[in-house]
Parts: structure tokens; C-alpha cells; sequence
């Protein structure tokens, strides 16, 4: 088996939180639903997150993976908020898009 | 006594913080008066001042410097609000808060009725305070407040009449035109401090002489841009001649005699540092100089509206000062400042005067034969007109005669300018002065009124006319019936006339250029101005040989316009029902006298005027709102192209520091 | 304890030291979230309507205690100089207490503000002062942050309680609207804020800003891109949250759609935590990289004073205006930043506090005019205000031409002072497009003075404006406009004192000694 021969560096977790927030940050761009944009954002966050972890396997340092814990609780209170600004608009406006609010502009 | 040197200021800045809280409950005129009353106590402490300054002797003795406390700490330096009295502030205050003390006199009988009369005294009450923050700021940074707090009042005079639309614009205009002005000045405090370390004046005499020519040079170069602006000079002057919206006696004290004139003040202040740059420089100043002098004067021919006329003149006789900066003739700039500002004020308060008495009347063609209902505003305003056609021995003659000499010694062809201006000024004053106060009254052809009912209200005006006490009411009475009854107008307004007459008749004393014992201001200023003044060598042949020249130019231009709006009008005088046709009569006389081309020259300074100059200051408004609308678009109000944009900035960024990175 | 049982439990690892909290430290923190707590359950408990607004009282008076215990912290660094607490997480120095008392002034002003706000639109409750305390909270959590992950929580709890606010009168379509935006932009910046603290964090093996300015000291990294690519993203979140091109889209959408007292919050609060955050992370901590992204702040700098100053002209509606020229003033703010120098830092931070004076004021002034429903903002509301409320649009006036930098106000010396650092710095041009851009927003604050100021001679029947109600200025908002009028002329005629305080508050980064 070639693949379990060749160990799987640092650098592949790299590349795969790099992806992971570009698929994010791209979503975000082309979905117009306020909730899948802001799983989005979800998305980018939990990339950051393989990130930190990586790096702090690498750098044999406790500290990024203690970040984790911090980001997932931002991550928590942004979703309580997010939801709850979302929902907010959705309930006076059933089925609105983010393309949808551009009341205000110029 | 110079230690009272805070006083000046002092007292017009109590009137008006008093006027800016009591000024609606003094109402008309107690708050004119007590406006008045100030700046007349700022007059009074001048001259204490200055008597001071003059009683005391040794080196440095009429330099006097007053710090107040410390304003700015910035870096390794700091600037103070302090005070500077030396020859040439003093002058400067002498002449602003005399010449500001009378105008504020005439305009309580001038705005006397306005609703907004507490208002303008406010801001007339301010004006004088920022001016003499302006003469006498030991900094240049001081100055540079001063030269916006003039600016400032100068916006709102003008616009003191919102409810016109040209006057609202006309205050935009000179803000923007100012603005150009006002760059160059503040990047020239901040060229100053890092070549010299300082912005105090004291410090600038003592260090400019060490300082590297192309410092010097650039330095000087933003100075006069920022002169340029202020002082209306080409290309900047669009703003002056449109400022002419607002009340008359803003016009006699910010457009004519002391707010313009800052830019000049401010030259002669730095003149060690222009002494230290090019030459080209000074030739630069006396060539724009020069060039504004005839432009202006060249459309100050083709104007129907005597506030116009006047208005381009000034542009004209402050690029007469600007020559004679150029020429390294600083004493002889100011001295023609301080003429200037007897009669130019005294002609637009002349004017004022006259517009008043005809109801709001500002166009030539609809007066005439005015002196025997105004006697004393006729009596003034040609003694006004005598003194800026420079016909001696009135005082304008003397001053425009130093600065034809230092002209002379320049270059002859500044020289030759200076005198087809010389000749074109006299001829457009005299076309004023005939035209309004001369030939046949065309004010009463103006009503649709039957002849025999205006021939009787004109003799009432006769008699109301012989009283010189008539009240504006009875303008403002007149005005609403759309009918002109020239009148006199009140004491206060004409006492101011008959001071700043006399004034400008025997203004030319202070500097008399044919006995060296005689040139006092000269003296007295030659410690200021001593590292820019450029001595004379001409003959005293050849002094009197420019000076008769000059006078003949003068008589000439006179002549002309006698002969052109005078006589004709005499002769055309055996009542013509169509007077009015007459006036257009005039105007083909001068087509014939000036040939089509020289009319069409004429028209052409004017559409120059009124579309290129014009259309560039409009056309940056215009671009820069161009701009805007266009990236407006960018804002489209959907949070995704928002989202969009966040991330292609992100994506920029990482790409510009990692390719910056690569590449170091 | 909990974290003292993990580590015995764990082999081979060591066991992890819990640090001291220096909770004397922290002080100005605890005092905003304390108060914010208290007058969340006192809220709860008392009657949500009463005549006194004794909820805005108390938020003064919180911020008032966060000045208070700032003073012996003060007195401390002073004397002892800067230190740092809870495992060099936090950093007590000049520049955080400084821009506290900033952020604490804001907060008192913006509650005033939000009083008679709040009576006006049938708003109830204390939960704006207390999101508006636990956003402060945040925003000077970013200002004393010496660890990029304090400085990320500071900036998450910060954002997140000004995304409420500005969804907080519910009943507008445009306050929802405004909310959604600045939501979703302002996580999605985060993200990448996040990303950037990543990638710092692999390039230099701490988050601490202590030790990163050490490594970068003391190391040259072979291969800076992670660095390099982390510097970019981190200006991405900065530049969002100080409204900075081409990150500032959010901007006029969001100051339009948000209630005005909290646009006056956003504007000096928030933008105060975001500047501070700036110039610790890149001018205290990356200052021996500032080859490297100086050219880039400086184009950030030159955008958003020309896109700022050039789009504000074209706009008719007074929100938006002034929201466009806080992007301009972001721009000559970030002239400061772009020196790197203790000039530009303390020309920055006096434009910061006179800043918030001015911009604060005037949205106090927007939030009068607005009248109910929030609504009336266009520049045709203000026409003759002068007549018919002198005083108000006197005070306006002057929060413009402040901002305008005319002379004799805080404004004019706020501008000069970061022109002078640019100049020291040696970055002519940028200071000459600051001056351009001078230029041409002075036409806007302008346009603004003369609609007040026009028709205010004429006869009733010709101004449009004749109909109208007088506007009620609540006593509260008074006092702040007042207060913010004072401030402006009084720094504008005697600048000194303010002047040393921020020349004596340069970020400095210490490490703790515990």
C-alpha cells in the first residue's frame, strides 16, 4: 500500500483547512439563504480550528489546542445571535433571501 | 504702551461674544452701535499702540513681541498665540480697524431695517477680530488662523443673504477658490518648520538668510499661491468679483480694503525668504501682478453693474500691489494698500450709498445725474475717483506712482502695463462716475409710470433730496412700490464718506516720494522690509519724467471717458423719451472708439472669464461628483457583492504582502 | 482545579501552572461586566418603565466607575511602568488606559444619547446598556490584549453585542437589515481574523504578542510566507471592524439602518477597540516587520481617505454622509498607524479621543433630528434648523467643522498631528492626499452648515420647513451633546493636556513576572 507508506505530513492538514475555508468563504458568496451562509462562516471557523490543532501538533505546544475550546465557544455565541438576527428577519419576512435585504444602499 | 497690544484684538472679539449673546435683544441699532463702539475702542488702542512703538528708540525697539500662553505643543517645538508689533503690523492695524470702525459706522445706517442687522454685526464684529489675528499672529501658524477666520466670516457675509441663490453660490465659489489658496500656504508652515525648526516670524527673519535657495524658493512658491488666492490674483480671482453679492459695506471692508489685501501683507511679512529665492520668483509675482492688473481692469470696462465695476478694479489695483511686491518694492505695495484702502472703500461705500438711495438699484444704465440729489455721496465719490485714477496730487497718485517706478527699474514692459492699466482705470472710473452721478437721470424711464407723474415724483425727491436726513424706511416704502426716488442718504453713513474723502485726498502725505525727508512710511517700515526692498538708482530726472506720464495717462483716460459718456449724454440731453435706447447708444460708442476687435477683446476677457476660469473650478466639483456616482454603484446594497468585496480585499492583501515578500 | 486534575491525570505531560490573576488588572474589565450584569438583573427585577431613566444613569455611572479604576492603574504605570498579568495575556500599559478611557466616554455619552432614544421609539428595557457595557468590555479587552487569542475574544465579544444593537429596533426594516449585514460580513471577517492568528501562531509558535515580538527579534524565518500571509489576514479583520477600503462596504448600510445612539457608539466605541488592536498587533508586536506591511496600510490609508472623502460628497442622506466620513476618518487615523513611529501612535490616539467627541455628538445631533421612527435623515430635514433651533444646529455645526479640522477645534489638531507624523515619516504623498481629501470632505460637512444655515432670513411662507414641530431635545442627550461640544472646543483651545496623556501612552509589551 503506497498510501500508508508515505505518512501523511503536516502540510496535508494544512491544505485540507485551506480548502475548507475556501469552500466556506465560497459558499458564503453564492448561497443566498441567510442560514447556509452562515453555516458558511461555521465552515471557516472549524477550518481555523484544524489549523490551530495542526499547528500546535507541530510545535509540540499545548496552546493551539486550548484555542479550540475558545473558538467553538465564539462559534456557540455567534450561532445564538446569528440565529437569532436570522430568524428575527425571517419571521417578519418569510422566505427571504440575502439578496432580498438591499433596502439599504448607494 | 504697546504692553495693551491684546487689547486690539481684544475688544472686537468682547463685541462680539456680547452681540453673539445679547444681539437680538439690542436689537436695531444699539447692537450696530455697540459693534461699532468696540472696533472704535480696537482704533483707539492702536493708536496708543502705536504712539508707543514710535516714542521708543535703540536697535530693536520697534519690534515688540506679546505671548499670551502656549497653544500648540507639537514634537520638539511649539507654538504660541502671541502677538507681533512691529512697523509693519502696526500699520496694517492702524489702517484695518480705522478704515473697519467707519464702515461699521455707515453700516448701521446701511443695514438698518434688515432682519438680520444684529447677525451682520456678529459677524462683521468677528471679521475685524480675525483680521487683526491675522496682522498681528507672531506665527505663521496665527496668520493662518486668522486667514481662515476671515475667510470664514468672509463665506457667510457673502452668503449674509441666503435667500438668493447666485449669493449662496457665490459663497461656495470663494470658499473652493480659497481652498487651493489655503493648501499652498500650509504646506508652506509645514516647509518653513523643517527647514528653519520654527514658525515664529522672529525666528524666520533671523534664519532665512541661511537658508538653501531652492528651500527658499519653494517656500516662497506655496507662499504665493496661497497670496494668489486670497489676494483674487489670476488665475484664482473668479471668486472676488461674484462676492460682490453681499451687503455693500462687507464689500468696502473685506473685498476691497482689508481681507484681500492678506495676501499681500503676507508676502511683505516673508519678503526675507522671497530675498532668498530665485529671482524668478519675484518676476513670477510681477508678471501675475502685472497680468491681473490689465485683465482686470480690460473687464472692469465692459460691466453695467457699479458693484462689478468696482469689483474688478479692486482685482486690478491689488495686482498693482502684487507688482510691486514683484518689483521688490514692499514699502510702496503697502503703501499703495493703505491709499487703496481709503479710497476703494470710500468708492464702495460711495456705491453703497447709491444703491441705497435708488432703492437697490446696482445697474449704470438705470442712473444718472445723481450728484444734485446725492450732493454729498457725488462730492465723495469723485474725490474717490480722483484718487484711484491716480491724478494728483490725490493720494492715489503718489502710491501708484512709487509702484510705477519700481516697475520701471523691474522691466519697462511691467512699467508700460502698469500705465495702459494706469490709463484703462481712470477711463472706467470716469465711465462710472458720468454715468451714474452725470447726464440725464434714466432711473425715472425705469417705473411704467406716465412721464408727468414721474417728473412729479422726481421733484419730490428734489426736495427729499436737499434734506440729507431721509430714512430707509422710506426705501423700503419706495422699493415696494417699484418706483425710484433718489435720496441722500443718513448721517451715519455719509460721515464715513467725508472722513475717508479726505483720506484719500491727502492719504499721500504718509510717503511723499520727492523729498527723502518726506518718505515717512518708507522710514518707518525700512526695518521690516530691509532684506527684500530693492533700492532705487533712477535719476530723479527720470522719476519725474514717469511720474508726468503717468498723470498724462491718467488725464487721458479721463478724457476719454468724458468724451464718450459725458458730452454725448449732453448733447442727447433735450429729453428723448427712449433713454434707455441711449444707454445702449453708449455702449455701440464704445464699440466704435474701441473698433469691433477691441469690444470683442472685451467680451472675450469676460467669457474667458465667466466659462474657462469658471468652468474648471465647476468642472473639479463636477468631476470629483462624476466619481462618486460611479463607485456608488459598487454599493449595491447586497451583502453578498459586500461579502464579495471583504474577500477579494483579503485575497489582494495576502497576494501583495507574499508577493512583497517574495520579491525582498 | 480542574485543570490542575487533568494534569496529574495526564502521563508524561507536564503539569500545567494555572496562572495567577492579577484581577487589580483587570479592573477596568470587571467593572464594565459587572455593571452590565448588575443592571441586567436589577432590570429583571425592577419595572421596566419609569420616568427617570435611571438605567442610562447607571451605565454612566459603570462607565464612570471603569474611569475610576483606571486611575490607579494609571498612577501604577506611571510610576512603576508598564506590566502584564494573567500569564502575560494582558497588558496594563498608557496605550490600553488611554484608549479604556476613550471607550468608557463613549459608552457614557452614547447611553445618554440612547435614553431619550429609546422613551421616543416606545423602546423598552435594559438590555441595550447592557450590551452596549459588555461590547465595551470587549473593545478594551482588544486594547490591553497581549495574546492574539485575548485580542480575538475581545474583538468577538465586542462585534457580537453590536450586531444586536443594531437590530435592536426590531419593528424597522432597516435595523434588521442592518443587523443581517453587519452580521454575516462581521463573522465572515472574524473567520478571517482567525485564519490570520493561525497562521502567526505556525509561523512564530505563540499567540502571545510578548513572545512573538521576541521571536521575531531574535529570529530571521527562512520562509515567511506563513507570516507573511497571517500579517494579511489579520488586516483583513482590523481594516473590517475600523471600516477601512476595501473593507468598509458594511459600513454606510449599517450606520444607515442602525439606531443613531448606537451609531454613535459604533463610531467611536468600536472603532476605538478595532485602532487599538491595530497598533498593538502591528505596530507594538510586528514593528521589526514594518517594511513589510507598511506599504499596505499605506494604500489601505490613501483608499479610504479618497473613497471615504469622494463618496460622502455625492450623498443626500445625513447618516450615510457621516457614515462615508468615518470611513475618511479612518483614513487619517490610519495615517498614524502607517508612520509605525511614537509619533504616529500618539497622533493616532489623540485623533481617537477627539474623534469620539466629535462623531459622537454628532450622531447625538442625528438621533434629535431624526425624530420618531428614526426616519428623518435627509439632508431636506435640516434644511433651517438654524432658525428654528439655533442652539441645535449651532452644536452640530461645530461637530462638523470639527470634523471638517477647521482651527480652534479638536479636529483641526487631530488632522495635523498624524500629517506631521506622516511627514516625519517621510510619507509625503500620503500627506498630501490627506490634505486633498481635507478638501474635499470639507465640501460635505459644509453642504451640511449651509442647508442648516440657508433660508434662515427669509419670510415663513417660502421655507419648506416652516410646518414642522419644534424637536425635543431630552435632557440626557442635552448633557451629552454638551458635554461633546465642550470636549471639542476645549481640547481645540487647549490641547496640551491631552497631548502629553497620549504622547505618555505608547503600547509597550512587557512580560509577566509571575
Amino acid at each position: 500500500m503506497i498510501l500508508a507508506a508515505t505518512p501523511i505530513s503536516a502540510s496535508w492538514y494544512l491544505g485540507l483547512s485551506a480548502l475548507l475555508f475556501t469552500v466556506g468563504a465560497v459558499g458564503l458568496l453564492v448561497r443566498r439563504n441567510p442560514l447556509v451562509m452562515f453555516m458558511c462562516v461555521e465552515l471557516m471557523l472549524n477550518a481555523v480550528n484544524l489549523t490551530f490543532v495542526t499547528f500546535a501538533r507541530e510545535l509540540d505546544d499545548v496552546g493551539g489546542q486550548v484555542v479550540v475550546f475558545f473558538v467553538l465557544v465564539v462559534a456557540a455565541a455567534e450561532v445564538v445571535i446569528g440565529l437569532g438576527i436570522i430568524v428575527g428577519i425571517l419571521r417578519r419576512r418569510p422566505g427571504a433571501t440575502a439578496d432580498d435585504l438591499s433596502l439599504l444602499k448607494g | 504702551m504697546v504692553e495693551l497690544t491684546w487689547v486690539i484684538p481684544a475688544l472686537p472679539l468682547l463685541g462680539f461674544l456680547l452681540l453673539l449673546a445679547f444681539g437680538r435683544r439690542l436689537g436695531d441699532p444699539l447692537a450696530g452701535w455697540l459693534a461699532t463702539a468696540t472696533v472704535g475702542g480696537s482704533f483707539a488702542a492702536t493708536v496708543v499702540v502705536f504712539l508707543g512703538l514710535r516714542g521708543a528708540d535703540g536697535g530693536d525697539a520697534h519690534r515688540y513681541t506679546q505671548t499670551l500662553f502656549t497653544w500648540l505643543p507639537a514634537g520638539g517645538f511649539s507654538v504660541d498665540v502671541g502677538f507681533l508689533v512691529d512697523p509693519l503690523s502696526i500699520t496694517m492695524c492702524l489702517f484695518v480697524t480705522g478704515t473697519a470702525a467707519l464702515i461699521h459706522l455707515y453700516s448701521i445706517g446701511y443695514m438698518h431695517g434688515d432682519e438680520g442687522f444684529s447677525r451682520f454685526f456678529v459677524y462683521m464684529n468677528l471679521f475685524v477680530f480675525s483680521m487683526l489675528v491675522l496682522v498681528l499672529g507672531d506665527n505663521l501658524l496665527l496668520t493662518f488662523l486668522g486667514w481662515e477666520g476671515v475667510g470664514a466670516c468672509s463665506y457667510f457675509l457673502i452668503a449674509f443673504w441666503h435667500t438668493k441663490e447666485a449669493n449662496a453660490s457665490a459663497g461656495k465659489k470663494a470658499f473652493v477658490t480659497n481652498r487651493i489658496g489655503d493648501w499652498g500656504y500650509l504646506v508652506a508652515i509645514l516647509l518653513t518648520f523643517f527647514a528653519l525648526g520654527s514658525i515664529t516670524y522672529t525666528d524666520i527673519f533671523a534664519g532665512a538668510g541661511g537658508l538653501a535657495t531652492t528651500t527658499a524658493t519653494a517656500i516662497a512658491v506655496l507662499l504665493v499661491i496661497g497670496a494668489i488666492g486670497k489676494s483674487a490674483q489670476l488665475p484664482l480671482y473668479v471668486w472676488l468679483p461674484d462676492a460682490m453679492a453681499g451687503p455693500t459695506p462687507v464689500s468696502a471692508l473685506i473685498h476691497a480694503a482689508t481681507m484681500v489685501t492678506a495676501g499681500v501683507y503676507l508676502l511683505t511679512r516673508m519678503n526675507p525668504v522671497i530675498a532668498q529665492a530665485s529671482p524668478w520668483v519675484s518676476t513670477t509675482i510681477a508678471v501675475v501682478g502685472a497680468a491681473t492688473a490689465l485683465f482686470a481692469a480690460t473687464v472692469a470696462v465692459a460691466q453695467h453693474d457699479i458693484k462689478r465695476v468696482l469689483a474688478y478694479s479692486t482685482v486690478s489695483q491689488l495686482g498693482y500691489m502684487f507688482l510691486a511686491v514683484g518689483s521688490g518694492a514692499y514699502v510702496a505695495a503697502i503703501f499703495h494698500m493703505v491709499t487703496h484702502a481709503f479710497f476703494k472703500a470710500l468708492l464702495f461705500l460711495g456705491s453703497g450709498s447709491v444703491i441705497h438711495g435708488m432703492g437697490g438699484e446696482q445697474d449704470m444704465r438705470r442712473m444718472g445725474g445723481l450728484r444734485a440729489l446725492m450732493p454729498v455721496t457725488a462730492a465723495t465719490f469723485i474725490v474717490g475717483w480722483l484718487a484711484i485714477a491716480g491724478v494728483p496730487p490725490f493720494s492715489g497718485f503718489w502710491s501708484k506712482d512709487e509702484v510705477l517706478l519700481f516697475a520701471w527699474e523691474k522691466h519697462p514692459l511691467l512699467w508700460a502695463v502698469g500705465l495702459v492699466t494706469a490709463l484703462l482705470t481712470a477711463f472706467y472710473m470716469g465711465r462710472l462716475v458720468f454715468l451714474t452721478f452725470f447726464g440725464e437721470p434714466r432711473w425715472r424711464r425705469a417705473g411704467t409710470h406716465p412721464g408727468g407723474e414721474a417728473e412729479q415724483s422726481a421733484a419730490e425727491v428734489a426736495d427729499d433730496g436737499g434734506g440729507a436726513t431721509s430714512t430707509a424706511t422710506a426705501v423700503t416704502a419706495v422699493a415696494a412700490e417699484q418706483e425710484v426716488h433718489p435720496h441722500e442718504s443718513p448721517w451715519t453713513m455719509t460721515v464715513p464718506l467725508v472722513v475717508l474723502a479726505g483720506l484719500s485726498l491727502l492719504g499721500g502725505v504718509i510717503n511723499l516720494s520727492f523729498l527723502s525727508r518726506l518718505q515717512v512710511l518708507e522710514h518707518w517700515l525700512e526695518p521690516v522690509v530691509e532684506a527684500g526692498e530693492h533700492h532705487l538708482d533712477s535719476s530723479s530726472g527720470v522719476k519725474l519724467g514717469l511720474a508726468v506720464v503717468a498723470t498724462v495717462a491718467s488725464l487721458v483716460g479721463i478724457g476719454l471717458a468724458s468724451v464718450l459718456y459725458l458730452r454725448r449724454s449732453a448733447a442727447d440731453r433735450p429729453a428723448e423719451p427712449d433713454i434707455l435706447l441711449e444707454g445702449w447708444h453708449y455702449d455701440q460708442a464704445v464699440s466704435a472708439f474701441a473698433g469691433g476687435p477691441g469690444r470683442r477683446f472685451f467680451d472675450a476677457t469676460t467669457w474667458f472669464d465667466r466659462h474657462i476660469v469658471d468652468g474648471a473650478v465647476n468642472g473639479v466639483a463636477a468631476l470629483i461628483r462624476g466619481l462618486g456616482g460611479v463607485a456608488r454603484g459598487l454599493q449595491s446594497g447586497y451583502v453578498r457583492s459586500y461579502a464579495l468585496g471583504v474577500a477579494a480585499g483579503a485575497v489582494v492583501l495576502v497576494a501583495v504582502f507574499v508577493l512583497r515578500g517574495v520579491a525582498l | 482545579m480542574t485543570l490542575g486534575l487533568l494534569a496529574q491525570a495526564g502521563d508524561g505531560v507536564a503539569p500545567i501552572d494555572t496562572p495567577g490573576v492579577a484581577w487589580s488588572a483587570l479592573s477596568p474589565i470587571l467593572v464594565l461586566i459587572g455593571g452590565a450584569i448588575v443592571l441586567l438583573v436589577v432590570g429583571a427585577l425592577a419595572p421596566r418603565r419609569s420616568r427617570i431613566g435611571w438605567h442610562a444613569m447607571l451605565t454612566v455611572a459603570v462607565a464612570g466607575g471603569t474611569i475610576a479604576a483606571v486611575v490607579p492603574l494609571w498612577d501604577r504605570v506611571h510610576d512603576d511602568g508598564p506590566y502584564s498579568a494573567v500569564a502575560s495575556a494582558v497588558g496594563v500599559d498608557g496605550f490600553s488606559l488611554f484608549v479604556t478611557v476613550v471607550i468608557a466616554v463613549a459608552v457614557a455619552i452614547a447611553a445618554l444619547l440612547t435614553d431619550g432614544y429609546l422613551r421616543r421609539e416606545g423602546l423598552e428595557g435594559p438590555e441595550p446598556y447592557v450590551l452596549m457595557l459588555l461590547s465595551a468590555a470587549g473593545a478594551v479587552m482588544m486594547a490591553s490584549a497581549n495574546d492574539l487569542i485575548v485580542m480575538f475574544l475581545g474583538l468577538e465579544i465586542m462585534s457580537i453585542a453590536v450586531y444586536v444593537l443594531a437590530g435592536l429596533h426590531l419593528r424597522r426594516r432597516r435595523s434588521g437589515e442592518a443587523a443581517v449585514k453587519y452580521f454575516v460580513l462581521g463573522s465572515f471577517s472574524s473567520a478571517f481574523f482567525l485564519y490570520g492568528v493561525a497562521l502567526v501562531y505556525g509561523a512564530t509558535g505563540s499567540t502571545n504578542l510578548v513572545r512573538i515580538a521576541r521571536f521575531l527579534a531574535a529570529n530571521t524565518l527562512a520562509d515567511q510566507g506563513l507570516l507573511i500571509a497571517g500579517f494579511a489576514l489579520l488586516l483583513v479583520g482590523f481594516g473590517f471592524k475600523v471600516a477601512a477600503v476595501p473593507f468598509h462596504s458594511w459600513t454606510p448600510d449599517v450606520y444607515q439602518g442602525s439606531p443613531s445612539p448606537i451609531v454613535a457608539f459604533m463610531a467611536s466605541g468600536v472603532k476605538a477597540g478595532g485602532f487599538a488592536g491595530l497598533l498593538r498587533v502591528f505596530v507594538a508586536t510586528f514593528g521589526t516587520y514594518r517594511l513589510d506591511w507598511q506599504p499596505v496600510v499605506y494604500g489601505i490609508a490613501v483608499l479610504s481617505l479618497v473613497v471615504g472623502a469622494v463618496l460622502a460628497v455625492v450623498q443626500t442622506d445625513v447618516k450615510r454622509m457621516l457614515a462615508y466620513s468615518s470611513i475618511n476618518h479612518a483614513g487619517f487615523i490610519l495615517i498614524g498607524v502607517q508612520a509605525a513611529t511614537d509619533e504616529g501612535v500618539t497622533a493616532a490616539l489623540f485623533y481617537l479621543a477627539a474623534y469620539t467627541f466629535m462623531v459622537a455628538g454628532a450622531f447625538g445631533v442625528v438621533t434629535v433630528v431624526g425624530r420618531r421612527g428614526d426616519g428623518h435623515h435627509h439632508l431636506d430635514d435640516y434644511q433651517g434648523l438654524a432658525r428654528r433651533q439655533p442652539l441645535l444646529a449651532l452644536v452640530f455645526a461645530i461637530f462638523l467643522l470639527a470634523q471638517a479640522g477647521v482651527p480652534l477645534t479638536s479636529g483641526f489638531l487631530a488632522k495635523f498631528y498624524v500629517v506631521e507624523a506622516a511627514i516625519e515619516a517621510r510619507s509625503f504623498w500620503l500627506a498630501l492626499v490627506a490634505m486633498v481629501s481635507a478638501v474635499v470632505s470639507a465640501f460635505l460637512y459644509l453642504r451640511i452648515v449651509l442647508v442648516m444655515y440657508a433660508g434662515a432670513g427669509d419670510g415663513a411662507d417660502t421655507d419648506p420647513a416652516a410646518g414642522r414641530p419644534r424637536l425635543a431635545v431630552p435632557a440626557a442627550a442635552a448633557i451629552a451633546l454638551v458635554v461633546a461640544v465642550a470636549a471639542t472646543i476645549g481640547i481645540g483651545l487647549v490641547p496640551d493636556p491631552l497631548t502629553r496623556t497620549a504622547r505618555d501612552a505608547t503600547p509597550e509589551l512587557v512580560a509577566a513576572s509571575d
